[in-house]
């Protein structure tokens, strides 16, 4: 921060070139994941993607985007034309203020609120706004389905995970991603979900209930971002593509981007809450500044990966049966753990 | 402006008021829906109109036609009764070994053809083939339906070894125009007994595979028991036949209740469903029925190939194909979709007067609309993909 | 039951709805083991209670209607073929009814066999068969403003449809 200040003296441009640097990761992270989602799912349906255009097909995601970037606009005439420009953004707006509150290293964050997750979950409500946009503003039955059943799915499975925020909060006594992580610092053994730095005796029996919490958190995030088994709200072959339907071009490319930056920011939340964030899984080996970046982002990787696998594997739950799991499955379990946890941090 | 077809009678939405805790009303009317004829999951060209309230399906009319391509027609103008094999094959288009047998086995009835019983085992062991891979089309797209993408690439891999001993023995992969009025257009190449029953090896852990993906996963059975459920006397006063019929508990195979060619000399079983995770006649059982019978089919070829006789495929097949004058028949064979009929009348001419094809397919999906009623959309897509339709035959 | 059997037992009950008094065989003798199909013609007004009957009765229980085709004999006459089957007691019986050009009107067996509906709406479509107190008679496999009946052996297909011209 201070070094670029000594480049250019003015700091509007150095805040405005900061705020830019998540726009870059997203945009690099988007062509692996978008290449990793089809290799794996090839691999798993025993059959290979992408041999052509570069070695095994690295070039293809460049591809794959320049086609997106070159294509017409067509918006649907009787479509509500304002609310259709508008939604793709939102959309993209909600998933990209996230990544201002995610600690990607000890000295980069893009800004140290003491309210962090709180911010985080918050403004990722934005997200189903953009798409109840794009669900009526579409003019088009199926869309309207799609958006509607995407505001019921995201709003009950924003339960569960404002919960397991609220159990690591009271484990670390403070809402701010950056002091979590600080927290966690210092090896494996004092990553929360084996139960934090505590004494012994309180981490044995803290563990299976941050264990069971990490496994409610790592399924909700799938229900926010829409992947199967949660993914009815663009089930291919009921809606066409739900909300997407009458989208194509660069409005489509912003939904599909902020998508996987969705992906991306609750693997990494999940990663930071749980998993020690940026801090080195072996101390103080292979730790510092810069290590801290490989770290935050290869566990979060870890999780996306695991992700896609699931996404190749299982069928999809009807939209009843989804809010079942999530008001009557994953919340009583969240409020076993936030009891047990509370229990026996008091004693 | 071509302007679509409407619902039937002078349908009007039907609209509600719904009281809110704070004294207002709410208005609410029912949707009309179009699972138009281009979409993902309805198999082929056909057109559900549904009325829903909310998520609730109240009414569900299909409209079909839009793959007719006149097949009964055609049969009146063709100059010989083996002309019509190639167009019965594109009816079915995905189990057409089935259906060319059907045509030909009414015509073989009416011009009172015997065949060597080399043609009958050959014939058993290709329909059974034939069997195999569509019920593997119906599993895998079954599975897409339901949201899981793997399936499908499995189950066609599966069903690429199949098509490679068809492409063997006749040169085409999915029309075969192979089983003729009175034999076979070609003998069985040498290699394709041993790679037969390679594929018999092979295939059997595959079908366990298959059930422990996709029939017993957790999520699947969640969405498919007590989905769709088909009464036993509505399955037979509608006329369904096949899997569907067997999966609401009727124990009727017409391989066995109404026997052709040399299926009594083989030792199989018809598999019933018994609503084992559900009700019976659900979304599972006429999936589970449809694997299973995968494996009875593997243990008839295994046999069939055991006792293949030897003869010549040709020795039957007739140079003038006449019937006598007024003379007519009405044949029905079990494909892979239920109970496949022709009718043929003959003029006494070479070319029939008329036939009438009656579709499996077209009679399953006419039980559509009785059991959908009260299930939700999500649930219409796996209800009717259950049914296993192919336009091609409803539509003929 | 033999159709001889059948025909005896529907004869006695109602023998105003059977056409003539014999069963009329198809032409040609039996051999190979397959009969030669026998059918009984019904008066195509009595056709739902016949069938009722025939459904109902513990004897014969057809409770499968397998196959309803239209027929155009090209002599201005046309007629429906029904093949009935029992699921119960494994017997088939085949059952027709004619009428002429003039006077195309035949009962719908729709309330007996659900099934019936959509056959009866195919041949409504390609030979212009109505079907009395057929719940819903309209056009299935042809669009719903095709002009023309086109499995009729005196059709002429029209020339054109919507704007685009139809004989290819």
């Amino acid at each position: 921060m201070e070094f670029i200040q000594t480049l250019l003296a003015n700091e509007l441009i150095v805040a405005v070139l900061l705020s830019l640097l998540p726009l870059v990761f997203i945009i690099i992270y988007a062509l692996v994941v978008l290449y990793t989602e089809m290799k794996v799912a090839a691999h798993i349906q025993d059959r290979v993607a992408y041999m052509r255009t570069g070695w095994h097909g690295l070039l293809q995601p460049i591809a794959d985007m320049l086609k997106l970037l070159q294509k017409e606009d067509i918006i649907p005439d009787k479509a509500d034309k304002f609310l259709f420009r508008l939604a793709p953004i939102i959309a993209f707006v909600g998933t990209y203020a996230a990544y201002a509150v995610l600690p990607f290293s000890s000295i980069f964050i893009g800004s140290d609120i003491n309210l962090g997750a709180f911010f985080l979950i918050a403004i990722g409500s934005l997200v189903v706004v953009g798409i109840l946009m794009a669900g009526w503003a579409s003019n088009n039955k199926w869309s309207l389905f799609g958006g509607v059943r995407a505001a019921a799915q995201m709003i009950s499975y924003e339960i569960p995970t404002a919960l397991a925020v609220v159990i690591v909060v009271m484990i670390t006594g403070t809402l701010n991603l950056q002091e979590v992580t600080i927290f966690q610092d210092g090896g494996i053994g004092n990553w929360i979900v084996f139960g934090g730095p505590l004494p012994w005796l309180q981490k044995l029996m803290l563990m299976p209930f941050t264990i069971i919490t990490l496994f409610i958190l790592f399924v909700s995030s799938i229900a926010e971002v829409n992947r199967t088994p949660f993914d009815l709200v663009e089930a291919e072959s009921e809606l066409v593509q739900g909300f997407n339907t009458e989208y194509s071009g660069m409005r489509f490319a912003m939904f599909y981007l902020s998508e996987y930056a969705n992906l991306f920011t609750v693997s990494a939340l999940g990663v930071a809450l749980f998993l020690g964030g940026w801090s080195s899984p072996f101390g103080s080996f292979m730790s510092g500044p810069v290590w801290g970046i490989f770290w935050f982002v290869a566990k979060a990787y870890v999780f996306v990966l695991i992700q896609i696998w699931i996404r190749w594997t299982l069928p999809r739950l009807r939209v009843d049966q989804l809010v079942y799991v999530s008001w009557k499955v994953l919340t009583p379990w969240l409020f076993v753990c936030l009891l047990a946890v509370g229990l026996i941090l008091v004693l | 402006m071509l302007q679509p077809p409407t619902l039937p009678t002078d349908y009007t939405v039907k609209q509600g008021h719904i009281k809110t805790s704070t004294g207002k009303t709410i208005r609410t009317e029912e949707m009309i829906i179009n699972m138009g004829p281009q979409h993902p999951s309805t198999h082929g060209v056909l057109r559900l109109e549904i009325v829903v309230d909310g998520e609730i399906i109240v009414d569900c009319i299909p409209h079909i036609g839009y793959l007719h391509r006149c097949f009964e027609k055609h049969c009146e103008h063709m100059t010989n009764y083996q002309q019509v094999i190639p167009y019965a094959d594109r009816m079915d288009y995905c189990s057409a070994m089935t259906s060319e047998w059907a045509f030909a086995l009414a015509a073989e009835r009416m011009l009172k053809i015997e065949v060597p019983e080399r043609v009958e085992y050959i014939r058993v062991i290709m329909a059974e083939l034939q069997r195999i891979a569509s019920h593997l089309i119906a599993a895998g797209t079954y599975g897409i339906d339901s949201g899981a993408f793997t399936p499908f690439l499995y189950t066609f891999i599966d069903r690429e070894k199949i098509l490679d001993l068809f492409e063997m023995t006749c040169g085409a992969r999915l029309l075969y125009n192979y089983i003729w009025i009175g034999g076979l257009s070609h003998d069985l190449p040498p290699k394709f007994i041993e790679q037969a029953q390679e594929f018999v090896k092979y295939f059997r852990p595959r079908i366990k595979m298959l059930n422990d993906l996709l029939s017993y996963n957790e999520i699947f059975v969640k969405r498919t028991a007590n989905v769709g459920v088909l009464p036993k006397d509505v399955a037979v006063n509608y006329a369904v036949s096949g899997p569907q019929l067997r999966g609401s508990g009727v124990n009727w195979d017409l391989r066995r209740d109404d026997p052709y060619s040399v299926y009594h000399k083989l030792e199989w079983e018809p598999q019933v469903g018994k609503g084992e995770m559900g009700t019976v006649g659900d979304c599972w059982d006429r999936h589970i029925v449809r694997m299973r019978e995968m494996e009875q089919s593997l243990n008839i070829i295994e046999q069939a190939l055991a006792g293949l006789p030897e003869g010549n495929v040709k020795a039957a097949i007739p140079k003038r194909i006449r019937p006598e004058k007024d003379a007519e028949i009405y044949v029905r064979t079990e494909s892979s979709r239920g109970e496949l009929g022709y009718y043929i009348v003959s003029d006494g001419t070479a070319s029939p007067f008329r036939v009438k094809a009656r579709g499996p397919a077209f009679v399953n999906l006419s039980v559509l609309p009785e059991i959908v009623k009260g299930a939700m959309i999500a649930d219409l897509v796996l209800i009717a993909g259950s049914i296993d339709i192919v336009l091609g035959e409803v539509d003929r | 039951m033999t159709p001889q059997e059948i025909f005896k037992v529907l004869k006695a009950k109602f023998s105003d709805a059977l056409i003539e008094p014999t069963i009329s065989a198809a032409g040609g003798s039996a051999s190979v083991g397959y009969a030669m199909q026998l059918w009984i013609q019904i008066a195509p007004d009595r056709l739902k209670e016949i069938c009722l009957f025939l459904r109902d009765n513990n004897a014969m229980q057809f409770d499968y209607l397998s196959c309803l085709s239209g027929m155009d004999y090209s002599n201005g006459t046309f007629g429906v073929v029904y093949h009935l089957a029992s699921i119960v007691h494994k017997h088939k019986i085949i059952l027709k009814t004619f009428c002429t050009k003039d006077n195309i009107h035949v009962q719908s067996v729709s309330a007996v066999w659900g099934t019936a509906n959509w056959h009866e709406r195919e041949a409504f479509d390609l030979f212009g068969i109505i079907f009395d107190e057929h719940p819903d008679l309209r056009r299935i496999l042809m669009p719903d403003d095709w002009e023309g009946h086109p499995l009729r052996k005196d059709y002429k297909v029209q020339e054109f449809y919507h704007g685009i011209k139809v004989p290819y």
